[in-house]
């Protein structure tokens, strides 16, 4: 455990500076490259793409999971309860478009730019978090449901006090997965326009410049990897207090 | 403290609870026994209104459980259920806090209550109040159940085979914590259980189910005595029932001046018990002590054994 | 009077909104923006009024039949007509001989289509089929499907008229991405269900081997393609026939290699559970009965975990399906290629021409997976 928390913060404080001042280490990267091409993308900011980057996902995976955690409250209510056999199906179905399809197919309606990866973002990440908030609101334990009904909670305190409590494990696991996807295809993003760190994987593509490539991806892998983790933990906190 | 009034329940046209009326009155533990299916814990359930009655009426406390919102009926009346159906998300104090909470009392007056309480059940509040229900055992749990149903003092308190999920020997015990407790605070029990022993041990009047009706209501002596009909005599066991008469007496009442040789049994013990205890050490007398330690007198097996005797 | 029926409801909203949206929309070349055409205009009067009237009839059945059969039966029928009509409109507005015009579907056909759809699925929903029943559905919906393409019905649709332009290399690139899919789910299933076995005998691998894989699994699929393209490149230039077989630091190498590292971890991760799952009892009697630790592994355990690793293939195989198409962007070709191409033109039936087949063998494969493990755990239940 103790190995974990100092390799985390090692990779985090190596992933700033290099964000902040990537030139210090164009010692890295310049054995990847080949007759003189530059080791460092310089035509934008590091800095400025990856937090471009990190606000999109996290803006768009919060509203996702938003919505979704409402609608499956909704439709786990009597009041939905019509919908629940359909909006199943289509949470399963609607995982099966790749992320990828969505993206694409928003550009002709949004124009290229930030605007049509937002959007895929945002309804692609509604899916993990919306199944996983159904799978932990229709699998509560029917006492503990019971003895909540029976000490006179009102419908609003039993789901507020104790259905999203107990779901919640199941519900963070939904939005890492949701936002795992979400930084994925941002970085695809790039291919239409998005100012994210794809465009310095893209940039080393078109230019047969490894180097980029390698900065790109490892800065992109290190911030899946981290935040994921983070929420891990989040997650391995929640089910151990209660085990 | 409660009624029933001609109540009847279907499911899908299926009669669980079948035309029951009957009265339960303030301070007494009523035991409803059946087997499985006969309409006890729907009959249980439709006091705090978790089943809705198909027709008839039920009081509480002489109003009609319809009569009010249904939160408020039930924050007013305790529940524990056989899997004890604690909040794994909270803590002890938490789970125990629940109805009170709910009733928006001050969070000293909650605080104090929760430490009462985890006294009241034997378990002490400083090194359980911040553990959560998975780190205790089988039998804390289930205290902690009752405990958290009697938090907000219910006059009344309705139980679903609440010791069902116990081993045998701390079972026992529970029984009798529970009884002593209720002595103390004058609660109104209700209790379903598919045990005839426990309904005889616990209840101050039985009521004995099948097919969701009920055969007899009455109080474990004169069912024992005169059982309605040939289900209930089946039910209650013809090879058990001198020793069910022994069960719900306690050694108190038959203590007589005099001594005894041996370990010494307690006043509240059972006759039952004193009895298995005499033939065990092949005593014909039992000293008796009380609650505070002294030597009472003494019970002898003469004497036992006329109280198993059918009474005329 | 029944109350109305609420997904009936949903449904019908949103197929009124597809009727007052333009249903196709005319283009004079594949680039320029589209002129909206309604339905009435897009239609002759009789055909309008035969779809308006089937539409009209699975609203009425939407809104107050509950039975799964005339819903389905209700909603089909409407598709069927809805799709001879896209292909009807874009047959009428098309001047014959002209390849230069594009008519494409328009916001309100999309709306129609999913509010059938919607409706349709809901249906099957509620039926709750049992897996050959819906496996037969599958094949009638895909062969309806099939037989829809290949009548040339839809021939005028500018999605169609993309395919026409590049059929040789639609075909190409349909079987690298399904060679490039399917190859890393047999390399994936035959590395992970050993690695599998062995961390469900070992603990001391079992946490280093899933942390490791979960991490694997949250690199982004175009970062772990970059990450792999310079050691792939290496291994090309440094060890002798390495290139010969394939091997290179662009194209579908990179590619497939990250394909296979993503399936590993259901993969593993489930056939773990399922022999971690194998109750005691089923393993002790075994030993009582003499079998060696090989033959209650063969014999026992695997078939016991097998549903577990069923589903672990169905989630990698839609994945793998799903990520062939970022494939394309490193050069390694696949249906991909068409929708990158596509969106840097914003021209959408190219995208489509992309998206929507992989969509449906995705949809494809994960249906008849599912079927497959409620088989396979049916069976292991009995």
């Amino acid at each position: 455990m103790r190995w974990g928390a100092f390799l985390r913060l090692a990779c985090l404080a190596a992933l700033c500076l290099f964000l902040a001042e990537p030139e210090r280490f164009g010692f890295v990267f310049a054995p990847f490259t080949r007759d003189g091409q530059p080791a460092i993308y310089v035509q934008n900011a590091l800095l400025t793409l990856a937090l471009n980057h990190i606000a999109i996902v996290a803006l768009a995976t919060s509203i996702g999971s938003a919505v979704a955690i409402a609608l499956a409250v909704l439709v786990t209510r009597p009041v939905g309860a019509d919908f629940l056999p359909l909006s199943r199906t289509i949470a399963n179905i609607g995982q099966t478009f790749p992320p990828v399809a969505v993206l694409a197919l928003a550009v002709p309606m949004l124009g290229f730019g930030t605007a049509p990866t937002f959007v895929a973002l945002l309804l692609y990440g509604l899916l993990p978090v919306f199944e996983n908030t159904l799978a932990g609101l229709s699998n509560l334990p029917p006492d503990v449901d019971e003895a909540a009904r029976a000490s006179g909670m009102t419908e609003w305190q039993r789901l507020l006090e104790v259905d999203l409590p107990l779901a919640a494990p199941l519900i963070v696991a939904g939005v890492r997965v949701s936002l795992v996807i979400g930084i994925g295809t941002a970085t695809i993003g790039s291919t239409v326009a998005a100012s994210t760190l794809g465009e310095v994987i893209m940039a080393g593509l078109i230019n047969d410049n490894l180097a980029f490539i390698v900065q790109g991806a490892l800065a992109v892998a290190l911030i899946a990897i981290l935040s994921s983790e983070q929420l891990m933990r989040v997650e391995r906190w929640m089910i151990h207090r209660r085990t | 403290m409660i009624g029933f009034k001609a109540v009847s329940k279907r499911f899908d046209g299926k009669t669980a609870v079948d035309n029951v009326s009957l009265s339960v009155e303030k301070g007494e533990i009523v035991a409803i026994v059946g087997t499985s299916g006969s309409g006890k814990t729907t009959l249980l359930r439709m006091i705090n209104r978790l089943v809705e009655p198909t027709s008839g009426q039920i009081e509480v406390d002489g109003r009609d459980v319809r009569s009010m919102p249904v939160h408020t009926l039930r924050r007013g009346i305790g529940y524990v259920i056989q899997g004890n159906g604690l909040f794994p998300h909270r803590t002890v104090a938490q789970n125990i806090a629940t109805v009170p909470r709910l009733l928006g009392w001050g969070s000293d007056r909650i605080a104090a209550r929760v430490d009462e309480m985890l006294a009241l059940f034997q378990l002490d509040p400083a090194d359980y109040r911040d553990r959560f229900p998975a780190d205790l055992s089988g039998g804390q749990q289930q205290r902690v159940g009752v405990a958290r149903a009697l938090a907000a003092g219910p006059d009344l308190l309705l139980m679903d085979e609440p010791f069902a999920a116990l081993d045998p020997i701390i079972r026992g015990k529970a029984r009798a914590d529970l009884k002593a407790i209720q002595r103390r605070l004058g609660t109104t029990i209700v209790l379903v259980t598919h045990d005839i022993a426990e309904a005889i041990e616990l209840g101050d009047r039985i009521a004995v189910m099948d097919a969701g009706a009920v055969l007899q209501f009455a109080t474990p002596e004169d069912m024992i005595v005169s059982p309605a009909s040939d289900f209930v005599r089946a039910f209650l066991g013809t090879g058990e029932r001198a020793f069910h008469l022994l069960s719900f007496r306690p050694v108190r009442d038959f203590v007589v001046p005099g001594e005894a040789q041996g370990e010494p049994v307690a006043d509240t013990t059972t006759l039952r018990d004193a009895l298995a205890e005499a033939l065990w050490s092949a005593r014909e007398a039992l000293p008796v002590r009380s609650e505070n330690g002294g030597i009472v007198g003494r019970i002898t097996l003469d004497a036992i054994l006329r109280q198993g005797a059918r009474p005329r | 009077m029944r109350r109305l029926d609420r997904v009936g409801l949903l449904v019908t909203t949103i197929g009124a909104a597809g009727l007052a949206l333009p249903f196709v929309a005319f283009r004079e070349n594949r680039i320029v923006p589209g002129v909206p055409i309604p339905l009435p205009a897009a239609l002759p009067a009789w055909e309008a009024a035969l779809l308006g009237g089937l539409l009209c009839a699975a609203a009425c059945i939407a809104l107050a039949s509950v039975s799964p059969g005339k819903r389905l039966a209700g909603s089909l029928a409407a598709v069927a007509m809805l799709a001879l009509a896209i292909g009807d409109a874009a047959r009428l507005l098309t001047p014959p001989g002209d390849t230069i015009v594009r008519v494409a579907p328009g916001a309100g056909f999309w709306l129609l289509a999913l509010a059938l759809l919607l409706m349709a699925s809901d249906a099957v929903a509620r039926w709750k089929l049992a897996p050959w029943p819906r496996l037969g559905a599958l094949a009638v919906a895909t062969g309806a499907l099939g037989a829809l393409l290949w009548s040339g019905l839809w021939d005028d649709l500018s999605v169609m008229r993309e395919y026409a332009n590049r059929a040789d290399t639609f075909w190409r690139e349909a079987g690298t991405h399904l060679a490039v899919a399917l190859g890393s789910l047999a390399a994936a299933v035959l590395l992970a269900v050993p690695i599998g076995i062995l961390c469900s005998r070992l603990n001391a691998t079992r946490d280093v081997v899933l942390n490791t894989l979960t991490a694997v699994q949250t690199i982004p699929s175009i970062a772990l393609f970059g990450l792999l393209i310079a050691p792939m490149a290496w291994l090309a230039a440094t060890v002798p026939g390495a290139a010969a077989i394939g091997i290179a630091g662009i194209g579908a190498a990179p590619g497939i290699v990250a394909l296979v590292l993503y399936g590993l971890l259901p993969l593993v991760a489930n056939t773990m559970a399922g022999l971690d799952a194998v109750p005691p009892a089923a393993n002790d009697a075994a030993r009582g009965m003499g079998m060696s630790d090989v033959q209650r592994l063969v014999q026992v355990e695997l078939p016991l975990a097998f549903p577990a690793i069923l589903a672990a293939t169905r989630i990698v195989l839609v994945q793998n399906i799903g990520l062939a198409t970022v494939v394309a962007l490193i050069g390694g070709g696949g249906l991909g290629t068409f929708v990158f191409q596509g969106a840097g033109q914003t021209a959408m039936d190219l995208v489509l021409l992309g998206a929507a087949p992989t969509v449906v063998l995705a949809a494809i494969s994960a249906i008849a997976l599912d079927a497959a493990v409620d088989m396979a755990s049916g069976k292991g239940r009995r």
